[in-house]
């Protein structure tokens, strides 16, 4: 690369400046393109460790970790049948625990995003959390969306469920993980009644103490306002949020 | 009313014109999603051959949208140009299909202009249905639908580009390396246009001026656009900002357009306020539409007659029918942004691409292609190689440009600066005039039409990299 464009190229993540080989791009770039391109295909496509998650998630001591699937058996049909990865694959036998909060940790689109960051977020987050939100055991939902954790949330009885899912991951962020904290989750909560907290990707996203004060923030105002969503944004909680958006899309 | 057919021995019956222009739509996720698909190959022939049948005229009387809930439904009629339609009225959809190939083949430009605005989505879309993709390439091709602003738009033998120099998080000196690259390749022509990151008013006022005054200083022949809410672009144009272009995002139904958060009055009000500024040189067009395969049914907002869900490439060619009725300078279908639930894998992409460039192209509109793909779609560069060249033989009016096809904002791939040179390679294309006449005065054009490979550090331009 030029020494024109080296500069230029430290101020933006866009591919500039990368040269030509008649029209077309230079090998190198061609090459490092496909790489991240690979990288971002993995991460949709390699299943989640459930078996490494769950045994980390017991470490942090907040109970027996269990696992749930969606409706969508496999990736394709995740893929092509949001609704499917919406709603449990069978009846969600938890058991009433009692606690304040849900935890749920989900592949999403990215498992990666998962397996790297919802265990170090959870550590910094439990301790930021007044005594009387209780969390249960977390729960590990595989081919998952976000409306999953609506389901979940019912079937232990919680008033809030903070949902930690695999964002759908862009040419450079193939790691980046959601929080969506739902107050009174059961079927058919609208998304703009959900509060996200995205681009948690340490080093180049939220880093995992700024997410979990963030979400601990939230967490206390969605229980003092008694909801979450527009109204939660617009009244209670108006501290700003970096890297933040609280309207949730249906990308999920 | 019911229609039946049968194929192979067996019989088929549809539930209106709305099940049998979804049934016999080629497959792709997004009507399977819907539940409006054909359940299998023969039923989508045997569907293909009733609308085949049917004549042009069912159109104008069977609604797919009804009429009393749906103001897109009321447009398309209100709009609909019977003289224009005289010439076909007696046509079936197959026979449309042949008249369309027979025009294409005789050059008929003239013909296929004349009999647009007699054209209504519904039919285009139907006849769109029985055509193989390079019948879709051989009549978009045929069509020319010119418009301009500070450039023109839409001249046979030209491939013009959005230059797109989005940044995370709308930094200043980013988004003005990016379009210093994309100028230096020759791309932006068709406009300088940036999707913002944030919504706020004084972002989109500042990246306005940023725009502008790159406009004015280098005296670049192009126009801008800062993507935001139509609502807004009209307050910043009441407030006295440099707006070209308003921008909205429209579907093919009412219910679409308001989780825009659109209305029809809207749009003719910012029109309007953009026109009033007369910032045009070469012509007054000034709307840039976005649509896309997929939006109607994200919002719920897809159900039909009967409450049948509606297809998604009918539905589409419904948001053509909106654009149209506003005279747009550029309409732009973003086919595979919305993800593998729509569109699953490259197959599908292709074939929507096709669709809505000569579905746009057909109803008279400047139609362009983001050719692009999700890292969740089954799709690569690949298939946005044989996209774009196929768009290009087809006489697509403008792509996208982004920095090495990775838009870095909004984490999606589309067309680079460098496949704009390629597609113009190979398929011996050339900027828009007036785009071409800047570059070879700033010594970017080579004498062949190709754009040269110089050291930016050489050019006036190399100033924007402050």
């Amino acid at each position: 690369m030029s020494e024109f464009w080296e500069s230029l190229r430290r101020a933006t993540p866009a591919r500039i400046g990368l040269g030509r080989a008649g029209n077309s791009i230079p090998t190198a770039e061609v090459l490092a393109f496909g790489a991240a391109h690979a990288a971002a295909r993995d991460a949709v496509h390699l299943p989640l460790d459930v078996h490494a998650l769950v045994e980390a998630l017991d470490g942090l001591a907040l109970g027996t970790p269990r696992v749930v699937a969606s409706a969508a058996p496999d990736r394709t049909t995740y893929l092509t049948r949001p609704d499917l990865g919406r709603v449990p694959g069978a009846d969600l036998e938890l058991g009433r625990g009692g606690a304040e909060m849900a935890v749920v940790v989900a592949d999403g689109l990215s498992a990666e995003a998962v397996a790297k960051h919802a265990v170090p977020l959870l550590e910094n987050l439990v301790p930021l959390l007044d005594s009387a939100t209780t969390v249960a055991a977390p729960v590990v939902a595989t081919q998952a969306r976000v409306a999953l954790g609506d389901h979940i949330g019912r079937a232990l009885g919680a008033r809030l469920v903070l949902v930690l899912i695999g964002e759908r991951p862009g040419l450079s962020s193939s790691d980046s993980l959601g929080a969506y904290l739902t107050w009174d989750p059961r079927p058919g909560v609208l998304d703009s009644a959900r509060n996200c907290v995205s681009n948690i990707r340490p080093p180049h996203g939220l880093d995992h103490a700024t997410a979990a004060r963030t979400i601990a923030g939230l967490v206390a105002g969605a229980r003092a306002l008694g909801a979450t969503g527009v109204t939660l944004k617009d009244g209670s909680f108006t501290a700003p949020l970096p890297g933040a958006t609280t309207t949730a899309t249906d990308r999920f | 009313m019911r229609y039946r057919q049968s194929l192979h021995g067996h019989g088929f019956e549809f539930d209106g014109l709305v099940e049998v222009l979804a049934r016999a739509t080629p497959l792709r996720s997004g009507d399977i999603l819907a539940g409006c698909a054909a359940r299998s190959d023969t039923e989508r022939v045997a569907a293909r051959m009733l609308l085949a049948d049917l004549p042009l005229t069912t159109f104008l009387e069977e609604q797919v949208v009804p009429a009393e809930s749906d103001d897109v439904t009321r447009l398309i009629l209100e709009t609909h140009d019977e003289d224009a339609f005289a010439q076909v009225s007696g046509l079936t959809v197959g026979a449309l299909r042949e008249w369309l190939l027979d025009a294409a083949a005789r050059r008929d430009t003239a013909a296929l202009t004349a009999v647009a605005p007699g054209l209504t989505p519904e039919m285009v879309a139907a006849v769109s249905k029985i055509m193989r993709n390079q019948d879709l390439i051989a009549v978009a091709a045929a069509t020319e639908v010119v418009t301009g602003f500070r450039t023109t738009m839409g001249l046979r033998g030209r491939l013009a580009t959005r230059l797109q120099p989005n940044h995370p998080t709308d930094d200043p000196s980013a988004i003005a390396a990016s379009i210093l690259d994309g100028l230096l390749l020759g791309s932006g022509d068709a406009l300088i246009g940036i999707n913002p990151a944030s919504d706020n008013p004084r972002t989109v006022a500042d990246l306005l001026r940023l725009v502008d005054e790159v406009r004015l200083r280098y005296e670049i022949p192009t126009q801008s656009c800062v993507l935001t809410h139509v609502t807004t672009t009209i307050d910043l144009i009441e407030a006295g900002l440099p707006v070209d272009l308003p921008f909205q995002s429209i579907g093919g139904t009412q219910g679409a357009n308001e989780g825009f958060g659109v209305t029809l009055a809207m749009l003719a009000e910012a029109d309007e306020a953009a026109r009033s500024l007369a910032r045009g040189t070469v012509g007054d067009e000034v709307m840039y539409f976005e649509t896309g395969q997929g939006s109607a049914l994200s919002t719920g907002a897809h159900l039909g007659s009967g409450g049948r869900p509606v297809d998604q490439q009918t539905l589409e060619a419904r948001a053509y029918g909106v654009a149209r009725a506003f005279r747009p300078f550029l309409v732009n279908t973003v086919v595979g942004f919305i993800g593998p639930e729509y569109l699953y894998d490259g197959k599908q992409i292709i074939r929507a691409g096709l669709e809505d460039h000569f579905c746009g192209k057909v109803l008279g509109v400047p139609m362009g292609v983001d050719v692009c793909y999700t890292n969740h779609a089954e799709a690569d560069s690949d298939d946005m190689d044989n996209l774009l060249t196929l768009l290009g033989v087809a006489g697509c009016t403008y792509v996208m440009a982004v920095p090495g096809a990775d838009d870095v904002m909004l984490g999606y791939q589309s067309t680079s600066f460098h496949d704009a040179l390629y597609a113009r390679q190979v398929l011996g294309k050339r900027p828009a005039p007036e785009l071409e006449e800047w570059l070879a005065s700033a010594g970017l054009l080579d004498p062949d039409g190709s754009v040269r490979d110089i050291d930016p550090a050489t050019t006036v331009l190399k100033e924007l990299a402050r």
